[in-house]
Order: C-alpha cells, then structure tokens, then sequence
C-alpha cells in the first residue's frame, strides 16, 4: 500500500505502508522529519498530521483521548489527526496528507 | 555553600532512577536533578495511566507503578534529589571533578556526570510561526514568573489545559483576561472550570473560542494576535500574549558541552557508556550506538555498566568485587536496612 506524505517546505513523498503499523510508524521509519515524541501512546501531539479531505470517512474516528491531545497542537483543522492514532489496513491505499507545522 | 557526591544524575526518569540503584549497589552515592517538578520523567509526566508490557517480569505496570517501584528500589541508597531546574553549567576542576551549576543555583561537585535525560528537558511548546522570537519573553510569554508585570494589563491566555484555566482564574484578580481555546471542553480539574464558566458569567473574563493564526508586533509596545474560529477572523491587540500548549522536550544546555553528538543523541560506546568526554556517561533514550533500541530495559542495561566504570573513577584504589545481591550479606545488609 502507499503513502502519499507532504512535508512542511511542500514536498510530497511516496511511502510504503503495512497493514501493521500506525500511520506514525510508517512516517518516523522513512525518516521524515515527524517528532512523536511520547512514541505513539497518544501522550503528546508531535505526529500531528492534515489528512486529506477525501480520506476521513474512510479511517476510524477520533476518540476523546486524541481530541483532547490535539488541544496542545498548532492550527487544528477539521481534518487534523494524531497520526499515532491511525491503524493503517488495505483500505487506506492511496491515502494522502500533510504534516502540521511544528 | 558546595555539596560533594559521587556522581551527579542528569534526569529522573526510569533510567536515572535505576541508576542509583547500580551505582548505590557499588557505595556510589548520587544527586539526581531534574527539570520537572516531579520525579519519573516521561513515565509520570506524559503516560503515568498508560499500561507498560515491556518490563521484564511485570506483565503490566503503568508509568507512575514503575516510578514508584524504582523510587522504592533506589531509597536505601539516600539519593539526594533537585527538582525543577535545569543544569546549566559545568567545569572541569583541577582535581578532575565535575562542577555542577543548576538553574536554581545550587553547586554541586562530583566525579562523574551520568545523563539519562531521555528525549531531553521538558519545556513549554513555542507557538510554530516565523518570525516571533523577538516576541518570545517579552509579549509572549510561556510561564509566568512575575505576576505582579502583568498588573492591569490586556492579557490574551490560550489552551484548554490545567495551566490555562489556572493562570486565567489567578489573573482574574488583577488583569483583563481573554481566554481563548479551539474547542468548548476542557481537559482540567473540575474546580477550574467551573470557577472559570463562574467568572465568565460575571463578566470578569471573557472566554471565546478560536486558535491563533498569526501575531504581528505593534508600535505601541503591544502585540496583535489574529484568530479564527472557523472560517472568522477576530483580532486582539493585547500587551500580553500567555500560550499554553503543553510541555515538549528539548535537548538543552547540554548540546553545548563538548560532546560528540549524533542528530541530538550522544554518542557512547557500548562496554562503558561513556561520552567521548571521559567521566561523563549517557544512559537511556538520550544515547545512541550501533544497535540502540530506545526501551527501558536497555536504559537499565547501560546503567548497570556505567555503574561498573564510574567505580574506577570513584574508588580509584580499590579493586571492584563483583557480587550478587542474592548471596552477598553486605549488599543484603544495605538493602534492607531502613
């Protein structure tokens, strides 16, 4: 499955995703420059991301633990998403976002 | 007034809380400074309720579990601890000790340095927009250290967080507080709120929701912050500007002292766990070397061979005896005594 990621000078990257790992993992493992500080636990907000609009109803939607997180991100949109939070699965091929200033 | 120990602990997280257990299992007594106002690092600040599955005999432990129980480990030892500050100077001495400065200036010297500062200090997340530094300390402020500046002034707080509500409800007394945060529900003590919604309906605050987009200096000494909710537009011209958005992690000072670094980790070898500065180790998640996994376990791995290498410097005399604590009376004998 691929990724589709927009760093924060506007580059867009192709990533290999697996039906494993979080969204986050994925990011951090191709050495973008994502902070994820608390490691994926929904702990912090440093893997926040903007998914592309036409994606959001097809991924799980946030819980209070998450909605409550991004309340210590930076310009929170509709579609904002701690990209921890994410269960990537075969559906999610072609998914596109950004990442979140930092 | 100095104060002597053997080695100086540089985070009190789960690794440096293990670590006075290693080197306490040697006669190596420690300080341990911490920039947090509590002990346990990340463990008890971003994940105390989160379940651990990692730790070798514990099928499941939260964050503060694990702290407590190495808290307890390591008392025997009489480890001497400085919270909430930061170290923020050290010196070589003559006799090839450490001197160490805090932030809050407390001096303490020592033979050996151990850094398990994990991902770093905790300080207050800046707000991402180009161009503000200038601002920073001066109209916007991350803590408040002196209340008494912000007497009568026009004070825009941000965040849905304990220290948002806390500081809006305290500066109520004294200032013209706009709360702001991007959603109507808040993640803090039940008391807070409800005395902020009070103080909201007394029209002694104003509460509005909305985020920041931008902040533009003004001549008269102020600052403009520009917000939306929305798709509108609203803008503040305020003296002071108080964003709460939560602690991240920082390397700090300690990128400054000479250490041979590797994208903000510090580089060790693997026998001794020492920087490429002699007597000084780094231990834990703030390290790296070929092979590194950044997990607890490790960290308490590293501490448990620093521990050996520190003796050398410590006890420079005597011959290290290896020892068990299953067998040995005299570890026995520290151990449990009270």
């Amino acid at each position: 499955m691929k990724i589709t990621v927009t760093d924060r000078d506007g580059n867009k990257q192709i990533l290999e995703g697996d039906s494993n790992s979080t969204l986050m993992e994925i990011i951090r493992d191709d050495g973008i420059d994502i902070e994820a500080a608390c490691g994926g636990c929904c702990a912090c907000a440093t893997c926040h991301v903007y998914v592309d609009n036409k994606w959001l109803n097809k991924i799980d939607p946030k819980d209070d633990d998450e909605e409550s997180m991004l309340d210590q991100a930076f310009d929170v949109r509709i579609n904002s998403r701690l990209s921890c939070q994410i269960n990537l699965s075969d559906e999610l091929d072609g998914l596109e976002l950004e990442l979140a200033p930092e | 007034m100095i104060k002597k120990t053997d080695v100086i602990i540089i985070g009190a997280g789960p690794v440096g809380l293990f670590a006075i257990f290693e080197l306490g299992l040697l006669n190596i007594s420690c300080h341990v400074i911490d920039n947090l106002d509590k002990l346990g690092g990340q463990c008890a600040e971003l994940y105390p309720e989160k379940p651990i599955y990692d730790i070798p005999s514990r099928v499941s432990i939260s964050g503060q579990e694990l702290i407590n129980d190495l808290l307890a480990q390591a008392k025997p030892f009489k480890p001497v601890y400085h919270l909430s500050q930061q170290v923020k100077k050290i010196e070589k001495l003559e006799s090839n000790e450490w001197l160490v400065e805090t932030s809050l200036n407390i001096t303490i010297q020592a033979k050996c340095i151990v850094i398990a500062a994990g991902a770093g200090s905790f300080v207050p997340r800046r707000i991402p927009i180009k161009d503000i530094d200038s601002l920073e300390d001066k109209n916007i402020l991350y803590a408040v250290r002196n209340k008494s500046i912000l007497e009568g002034k026009d004070i825009l707080i941000v965040g849905g967080g304990d220290s948002a509500l806390d500081w809006t409800n305290e500066l109520s007394k004294i200032s013209n507080v706009t709360l702001m945060h991007r959603r109507k529900e808040f993640k803090a003590a039940p008391d807070s709120l409800s005395k902020m919604h009070k103080l909201e309906k007394h029209k002694k605050i104003y509460f509005l929701l909305g985020q920041i987009q931008n902040i533009e200096a003004l001549n008269n000494g102020k600052i403009k912050v520009i917000t939306k909710n929305n798709e509108e537009t609203k803008n503040f011209e305020v003296d002071y500007l108080l964003p709460f958005f939560g602690l991240k992690m920082e390397l700090g000072p300690i990128a400054n002292w000479g250490l041979n670094l590797d994208q903000n980790l510090i580089k060790v070898d693997t026998e001794k766990f020492e920087t490429s500065v002699p007597s000084i180790f780094a231990i834990g998640d703030i390290n790296t070397y070929p092979g590194k996994l950044k997990l607890i376990l490790s960290g308490f791995h590293e501490a448990a061979l620093m521990a050996q290498e520190c003796f050398k410097y410590c006890f420079p005399d005597k011959k290290n005896i290896f020892r068990y604590t299953t067998s040995s009376k005299e570890l026995q004998k520290k151990l449990t005594s009270t």
